[in-house]
């Protein structure tokens, strides 16, 4: 084209011929037939839920590519999902039901037809429902199918179920439903089209990872600018235009003082506050009253506030209010104060300065204020208006809606700590000062959300032998009185969720089930039921001694945990230690229903829900899971499965997705209802799998305009929703900046009330259950020495992995087989590490030895690794010198599910003190440098593979 | 690089049965009949020999052929096409000589030119790659051609030239390992010009794309230690160079020991296939720069 | 054929953003499963559920960390596949024509059909960007997915690269960097797009974006942002009055 290449630029051109001359190029066909078919459904590499095109030759899965019309990925996959093919056909997949005949943890087993699978779980299960419901646990993992798998759990009348989110993420969940309705985790997003600031705390990956990553390109390209705080930069952190090395647990404090500097300068959204929030509502401020503390009302219930127009008290929603945040109110010789004396009171004072934190946050003073100024700059400075007129729960009607371009994200990184649950709410509370939530540039809530806590399901536990449970077993407490206690006051539940320990523990304690019932405490169970957990493994808090709890033995002979059954696709760790294995087919061969009753894949603008559907059949002996409880529930007779006359109500999943009723014209699908054209609410619609498959395998309801922000007051989205059948009638609320339930277990402790926590527990109540957001450090850090434990010692998720079930993947475990331990420069050097080096690393539980890794963009007290990267020998059909199993390692061989004792002779759980929440992240390490060995230590003995080991070689090509 | 066994076997060898070709070609020594087929063959045998070996690297042999047509361009090709020229002319030329007891004398001289241009066209492969600034340096034909010709005339019996051509050689050679070595850092590529990131700060390599190997970290990223890497120049210094040089001259001096050129050729032959081990092993690729150090 | 074209007519390349690559590794995966399943043999693995797995992949995202004189250290992570230079050494080095850079895009392939597999290829090529594929023996590298850019079985927005297509980020961007309008060329300008190892003199057509200033949050001047709402002494109370008077 325009000019000719550069002679004699090198001697092999010297004497070139007149290039185009000769120039002759093969033919090639540009246009060769990619597929014969795509068929559009949704990938489960991971909980993020993309739609993904699967193309099909010769019957066969050829190339995933994203659905460019999905809401959640649009059309972007991540290499999890484009790897999907290697999973699908991964040598580890389970192939027929697998009956222990070894030891447990041996790994030997026989294989069985499903006819004597499903009589075995009958010949179990039955006798426990006719007598001791509660003796079956049954715990979920990645589940996707909770309100289903939680139905299964209710007719069967136990109250010992949950899924995974206790040790996951649920302060998070649980902080943003108490504080504002809604939360994080895939739940909300900033609105990505509009926000110039972007403050992403403690975030490696997250669950929606591909609309993270959408987001983050976006606000780029629009110029926006990302703060990470984090102790890690990697990731996101990696390309945040700031980075704040956080030292680990120390979040809340960082925040506090944020909040400090904010409230100092005035630079809080005060319009906001008293209109969309409790911070006008009036508090009992009188100590000697036994309501001290609690939220004043008016007869019907509703809080009272001042109102400034006429100076008399009124209740919060009445049309032409004007909430007053500064008024106090006498009454009955009671001072009443708005919440908004008690916040500013507190955190104006000095103790949150930063001048006063920053030495324990890692991070200086003037920084954090520059924070705190960049963050106001943006949110007043750069704000704007959208001309979008709107009418308000008061019934005053907008005429824009006020932009404040600040926005935050945040997970495991402030959650996964004993502080998490505050912490995330001294994060709800900055977002909320800022008056940055549901507002253009801001946070945004995706459908069902917002939804006020009071509209929330308590939790159930009332077990009747025979009968179902008298409820949904999980839910939001909103005082002592919702605790799942039994007469006695013991614990109801197996993981003594909703106890004392842990008041507020929405997502119950799956990482307290196994050794609870170990220990029988509360209580002996007889089976307990797995799904989709590798709890022997990289699931699990003190992974040699899950084992150990596992396989054990009492005087009898017998198993401590008597029965085991768990369903798993592929041949995982957590295998070996089942007595019963019911085999689950892969992602693409089953149906799913990705249901708004669940953890629906709502955008911000639209609802939607989604379904797999079996895009290849299974080529082995295996059945969709949640199949094979419709099968049991039907050979066992329970009730929800079950017609008046007998006959079973669902043949299959599928026949449940589509013909199962919450309510009346409530399903698990929201799309296609009726004759196709309703939406959310409709009766059955026999066709309506197929109308999803026609559809792409979802389906999407757009939130109208006028409804898009403002959400929680907004009249129009209250409207649209009760029409989507989110919930059955208008639900506006304010925001609880000021959390009366806890001041409600405060007040408990204090001495008020029927039900009392026991006396060993009231200080630690009365401290940290404060309904303003508080600091306090980790636990850890008072029960170990932490001048001989002085490291922080974290995990993160790889963008390319998922926990454990990525290794089994060819593609993906040439990305990241082995895992080092990265160490910042100061430790590196101190301990003269070399490239190549070990490190030998403790904890006041237990220790590990493993490679080091040099890393300059890390916190100076941290070190990290990769989570799940090390594997067990003989797991997942690799070869058993396989790196994740000889240089790979887990940190969770450090990390115990209790504290160490110290003085008081109590071992306190190693959770958050308000939701359970496991503090993985408390973890506190001392390292030292020793000669390699010749594995990662603790090197644990191989199971056996039964399903054997891959192929030598892999020329992966299914067409010509 | 990785010194792959095929690859050294083959330039060795074929530098000194082109070597050898080269002196045939001009008639020294002018053999005929038994004498020169034992010269030819031998020729043959090494010249050919290390061309074979040279396809064993190659994923597809049975398309060899087509190396010969890019002769424009490639060096390879160039290589290909001399070597090819070359062994058939002087095979007539060889022919003439055994059969015939004639001295076909221009056809020698081209061919014993091809000989040479055979070796050039190797060295020049190597050369040619500026991404291994170690090779490329004019130094490189030199050396190869100065080893081919030395050891070409020592197999041709060439006593004198022998040496005076050892004696060279061995002088390229240290001039070539003293400007190899940093001729990486020389070269003005590194870490900060491979990311594009030098101006920012400092650049190291975090993580490597994979935990898993590939090709690029088998065939380029080599690492030999350096007292190993000093040992081995010894061995091919001495084996290479100064023994043979000795034992030539031992054997001037007794007007020509077969048993000592015998022992030249075998000493010489090992040091410098220990010299292009560390030709290769020593030579480092940029895309090394890409992956951590190890 | 060996030798280059005196000038293409397009100059097909990928832009490739440093300062919003999150290194997800998205478009290694992608890429091998595109590349697997078309243009000639697919990238193989050898030893994939063993002790030592190795695959062939035309595209790597590594890492660096570039430690500033002032202010932390910083992690950009990199992906990197073929160039596709203008003076491609990969191609003149090449024996048997089977290397070759076309005339209409300038898109470097090879054809596998004439390959011997003899590597040079790749010795030549200064970033890493052609791998030899251990079952098929012959070399492998990028092919801009030309299978799928011009593929009329495909809707005409998805005729970009597979790697282009699923980047979740928008690191990666797909033009003609011959032509001084095109998108890419823009970006190229406006972001100071740069060459990978200019002394080497290959001339690449792909480029990169440099990250953009890092850590630039002034703690000196808060410009006014912070100034309190009353001075000191006056404390709450002082601060409740003047405040809430606001609303
Ligand atoms: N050190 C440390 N440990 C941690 C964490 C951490 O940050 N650090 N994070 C914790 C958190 S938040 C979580 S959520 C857990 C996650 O840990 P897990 O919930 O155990 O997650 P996975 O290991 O991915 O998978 C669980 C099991 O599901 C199986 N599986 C995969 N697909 C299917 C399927 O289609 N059907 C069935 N039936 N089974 C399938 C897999 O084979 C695997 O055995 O790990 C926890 N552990
Ligand atoms: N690719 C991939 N995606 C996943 C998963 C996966 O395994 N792979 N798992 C899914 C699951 S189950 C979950 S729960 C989510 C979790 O998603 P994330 O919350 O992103 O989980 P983690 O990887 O544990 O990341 C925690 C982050 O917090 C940081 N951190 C730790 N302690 C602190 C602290 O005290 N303060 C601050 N500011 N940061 C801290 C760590 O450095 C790390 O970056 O990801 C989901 N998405
Ligand atoms: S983020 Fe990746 S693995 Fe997860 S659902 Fe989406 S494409 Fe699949
Ligand atoms: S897909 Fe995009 S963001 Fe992810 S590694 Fe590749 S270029 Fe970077
Ligand atoms: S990047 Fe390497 S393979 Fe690609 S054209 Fe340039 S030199 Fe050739
Ligand atoms: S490996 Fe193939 S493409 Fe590369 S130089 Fe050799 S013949 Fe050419
Ligand atoms: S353009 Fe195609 S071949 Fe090249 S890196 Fe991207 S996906 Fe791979
Ligand atoms: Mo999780």
């Amino acid at each position: 084209m325009e000019r000719a290449r550069l002679a004699g630029r090198d001697p092999a051109k010297s004497d070139d011929a007149p290039g185009s001359m000769t120039h002759t190029q093969p033919k090639l066909d540009l246009s060769p037939k990619v597929s014969d078919e795509v068929r559009q459904t949704t990938c489960y590499m991971c909980a993020c839920r993309c739609g993904i095109n699967v193309h099909m030759k010769d019957g066969k899965v050829a190339y995933i590519e994203g659905n460019r019309d999905h809401p959640v990925n649009q059309g972007v996959l991540c290499a999890k999902g484009s790897a999907g093919i290697m999973q699908h056909n991964a040598p580890s997949r389970l192939r027929k039901p697998l009956k222990r005949v070894g030891e447990r943890g041996s790994g030997e087993f026989e294989e069985i037809e499903w006819e004597e699978a499903l009589q075995i779980a009958c010949d179990w299960l039955e006798p426990i429902r006719r007598d001791n419901p509660e003796k079956l646990a049954f715990f979920t993992g990645r589940d996707q199918s909770q309100s289903f798998t939680s139905f299964w759990a209710q007719n069967f009348g136990t109250p010992n179920y949950a899924a995974h989110g206790g040790f996951c993420s649920v302060n998070m969940a649980a902080a943003g439903i108490y504080t504002m309705g809604g939360a994080f985790w895939e739940f909300g997003q900033p609105d990505w089209e509009r926000t110039k600031l972007f403050m992403l705390f403690g975030v490696a990956e997250d669950h929606d990872s591909n609309p993270i990553k959408i987001g983050i390109g976006k606000l780029k390209a629009n110029g926006g600018k990302i703060i990470g705080v984090n102790p890690i930069r990697t990731g996101y952190n990696a390309v945040a235009d700031e980075w704040v090395g956080i030292t680990p647990g120390t979040d809340g404090l960082f925040i506090l003082a944020l909040i400090h500097e904010l409230l100092k300068a005035g630079k809080i959204d005060l319009d906001y506050l008293a209109r969309y929030t409790n911070c006008p509502v009036l508090v009992n401020s009188d100590p000697a009253s036994p309501e001290y503390g609690l939220l004043l009302r008016d007869d019907d219930g509703k809080f009272l506030v001042i109102d400034r127009v006429t100076g008399k008290p009124a209740a919060f929603d009445q049309k032409g209010l004007r909430p007053s945040l500064s008024a106090t109110y006498e009454r009955d010789g009671i001072t009443h104060r708005p919440v908004m004396h008690l916040l500013a009171e507190r955190y104006l004072q000095e103790e949150y300065a930063p001048e006063a934190v920053a030495e324990r946050c890692g991070v200086s003073a003037p920084r954090i204020k520059a924070i705190a100024a960049e963050l106001a700059r943006v949110a007043f400075e750069e704000a704007f208006e959208l001309p979008i007129t709107w009418t308000d729960f008061r019934g005053e009607t907008h005429t824009s809606m006020q932009g404040r371009p600040v926005s935050f994200h945040s997970m495991r990184g402030i959650s996964a700590h004993s502080n998490g649950f505050q912490t995330c709410r001294s994060l709800h509370l900055l977002q909320i000062l800022l008056g940055s939530v549901e507002v253009p540039g801001g946070f945004r809530f995706k459908p069902p959300y917002p939804k006020p806590v009071s509209v929330h399901p308590k939790p159930h536990c009332k077990v009747t032998p025979g009968k179902p449970l008298d409820g949904p077993h999980l839910g939001f407490v909103q005082g002592p009185d919702d605790l799942a206690l039994k007469e006695d006051g013991t614990p109801a539940r197996i993981d003594k969720a909703f106890t004392w320990d842990n008041p507020m523990s929405s997502h119950g304690l799956m990482h307290m089930v196994i050794s609870n019932a170990y220990a029988g405490d509360p209580y002996k169970i007889d089976t307990l039921f797995m799904y989709m957990a590798n709890m022997s493994w990289n699931s699990t808090m003190n992974t040699s001694g899950v084992m150990k709890m596992l396989t054990d033995k009492d005087e009898s002979g017998e198993y401590v945990i008597p029965r085991i059954i768990y369903s798993d696709a592929y041949s995982s760790e957590m295998v070996a230690y089942a007595d019963l294995i019911l085999p689950d087919t892969t992602y693409l061969e089953r149906h799913d229903c990705i249901s708004l009753l669940d953890r629906p894949i709502c955008e911000a603008d639209a609802a939607a829900d989604a379904i797999r559907w079996p895009v290849v059949e299974p080529d082995r002996d295996v059945r969709g899971f949640q199949t094979v409880l419709v099968q049991l529930a039907n050979k066992m007779g329970l009730p929800g499965f079950t017609n008046e006359d007998g006959s079973a109500k669902y043949e299959d999943y599928a026949d449940y997705i589509t013909n199962h009723e919450r309510k009346p014209g409530i399903g698990p699908l929201a799309g296609f209802r009726g004759n196709g054209e309703s939406r959310g609410r409709g009766p059955v619609n026999p066709d309506q799998i197929d109308r999803y498959i026609e559809n792409g395998g979802f389906f999407v309801s757009h939130v109208p305009e006028e409804a898009s922000y403002m959400k929680p007051w907004n009249a129009d989205y209250q409207d649209w929703a009760v029409g989507m059948g989110l919930y059955d009638s208008p639900q506006p609320y304010i925001f609880d900046v000021y959390v009366e339930t806890m001041r409600k277990f405060q007040l408990a402790a204090e001495g008020h009330g029927d039900r009392q926590p026991p006396d060993h527990l009231r200080a630690r109540i009365k401290e940290t259950l404060d309904p303003l957001p508080i600091w306090y450090p980790p636990f850890e850090d008072g029960r170990v020495d932490t001048e001989d434990f002085p490291i922080h010692a974290l995990t993160q998720r790889p963008m390319a992995m998922y926990h454990s079930w990525g290794t089994q993947n060819a593609w993906l475990r040439q990305i990241h087989g082995h895992n080092p331990l990265y160490v910042p420069t100061g430790l590196w050097e101190q301990h003269g590490f070399k490239t190549g080096d070990w490190a030998r690393v403790s904890s006041a539980h237990g220790e590990i030895t493993v490679p080091v890794a040099h890393m300059a963009a890390l916190n100076e007290n941290t070190v990290w690794t990769w989570n799940a990267i090390g594997k067990r020998k003989g797991a997942w059909a690799l070869d058993e010198g396989a790196p994740e199993a000889t240089k790979g390692f887990l940190l969770n061989h450090l990390i115990h599910e209790l504290l160490p004792t110290k003085g008081d002779g109590h071992r306190w759980a190693n959770s958050d003190p308000i939701t359970g929440q496991a503090a993985w992240f408390d973890l506190r390490v001392k390292i030292e440098k020793v000669a390699a060995p010749a594995e990662a230590e603790p090197a644990i003995p191989p199971i056996n593979s039964p399903v054997g080991q891959g192929p030598e070689v892999l020329t992966w090509k299914v067409g010509k | 690089m990785h010194p792959a066994p095929s690859v050294i076997v083959f330039t060795t060898l074929s530098g000194l049965g082109f070597g050898l070709l080269f002196w045939l070609g001009l008639g020294l020594p002018t053999v005929t009949g038994w004498g020169a087929f034992f010269y030819f063959a031998l020729a043959y045998a090494l010249s050919v020999g290390g061309l074979l070996a040279s396809t064993f690297h190659l994923g597809h042999p049975e398309r060899a052929w087509r190396a010969f047509t890019q002769w424009r361009s490639s060096w390879l090709s160039r290589e290909g096409v001399c070597a090819v020229a070359a062994l058939i002319l002087l095979a007539f030329y060889g022919a003439g000589l055994v059969f015939f007891g004639t001295r076909w004398g221009t056809i020698g001289v081209i061919g014993s030119l091809l000989a040479l241009g055979t070796v050039f066209t190797t060295a020049m492969i190597y050369t040619q790659l500026k991404t291994v600034p170690r090779w490329n340096t004019p130094l490189t034909p030199a050396l190869f051609l100065s080893l081919s010709l030395a050891g070409g005339a020592l197999l041709a019996g060439q006593l004198t030239a022998a040496l005076t051509l050892l004696i060279a050689a061995a002088a390229v050679q240290v001039a070539w390992w003293l400007k190899g070595d940093g001729a990486l850092e020389r070269s003005g590529t590194d870490l900060a010009t491979a990311t594009g990131l030098g101006s920012i700060g400092a650049v190291r390599s975090f993580e490597p794309p994979h935990t898993g190997t590939n090709y690029l970290l088998k065939e380029f990223v080599y690492v030999v230690g350096r007292k190993h890497a000093l040992k081995l120049r010894a061995i091919a210094g001495v084996a290479g160079y100064v023994a043979p040089a000795l034992a030539i001259a031992g054997a001037v001096a007794l007007g020509g020991s077969v048993p000592l050129i015998i022992l030249a050729v075998l000493l010489h032959a090992g040091g410098i296939a220990a010299s292009r081990w560390l030709f290769f092993a020593e030579a480092e690729h940029v895309v090394g720069l890409y992956y951590p150090r190890s | 054929m060996t030798t280059l074209p005196d000038s293409t007519d397009k100059k097909l390349g990928l832009v490739i953003d440093l300062d919003t690559c999150v290194g997800c590794h998205a478009c290694v995966v992608s890429c091998k499963g595109w590349n697997t399943e078309n243009y000639g043999a697919p990238l193989s693995d050898t030893d994939p559920f063993g002790a030592e797995p190795a695959g062939t992949f035309l595209n790597r995202v590594h890492s660096y960390e570039v430690t500033p004189d002032e202010g932390p250290a910083q992690l950009i992570h990199f992906p990197k596949s073929c160039l596709h230079c203008e003076d491609a050494p990969c191609v003149t080095v090449c024996p048997t024509g089977a290397s070759y850079k076309r005339v209409e895009d300038g898109i470097v392939l090879v054809n596998e059909d004439h390959c011997i597999g003899c590597g040079l290829c790749a010795w030549a090529c200064p970033y890493g960007a052609r791998e030899m594929d251990a079952e098929a023996q012959v070399m492998k590298k990028c092919t801009l997915c030309v299978d799928r850019i011009y593929n009329e079985n495909l809707p005409e927005e998805d005729r970009v690269p597979s790697c282009v297509r699923t980047c979740p980020a928008g690191a990666r961007h797909f033009g003609d960097l011959g032509d001084p309008n095109s998108a890419v060329s823009l970006l190229v300008e406006e972001r100071g797009g740069m060459d990978l190892m200019p002394e080497q003199g290959t001339r690449p057509v792909n480029k990169y974006l440099p990250p953009r200033l890092k850590d630039t949050i002034s703690t000196s001047d808060t410009g006014g942002c912070l100034t309190p709402v009353v001075e000191e002494p006056k404390g709450f109370v002082g601060w409740l009055d003047k405040m809430l008077d606001k609303v």
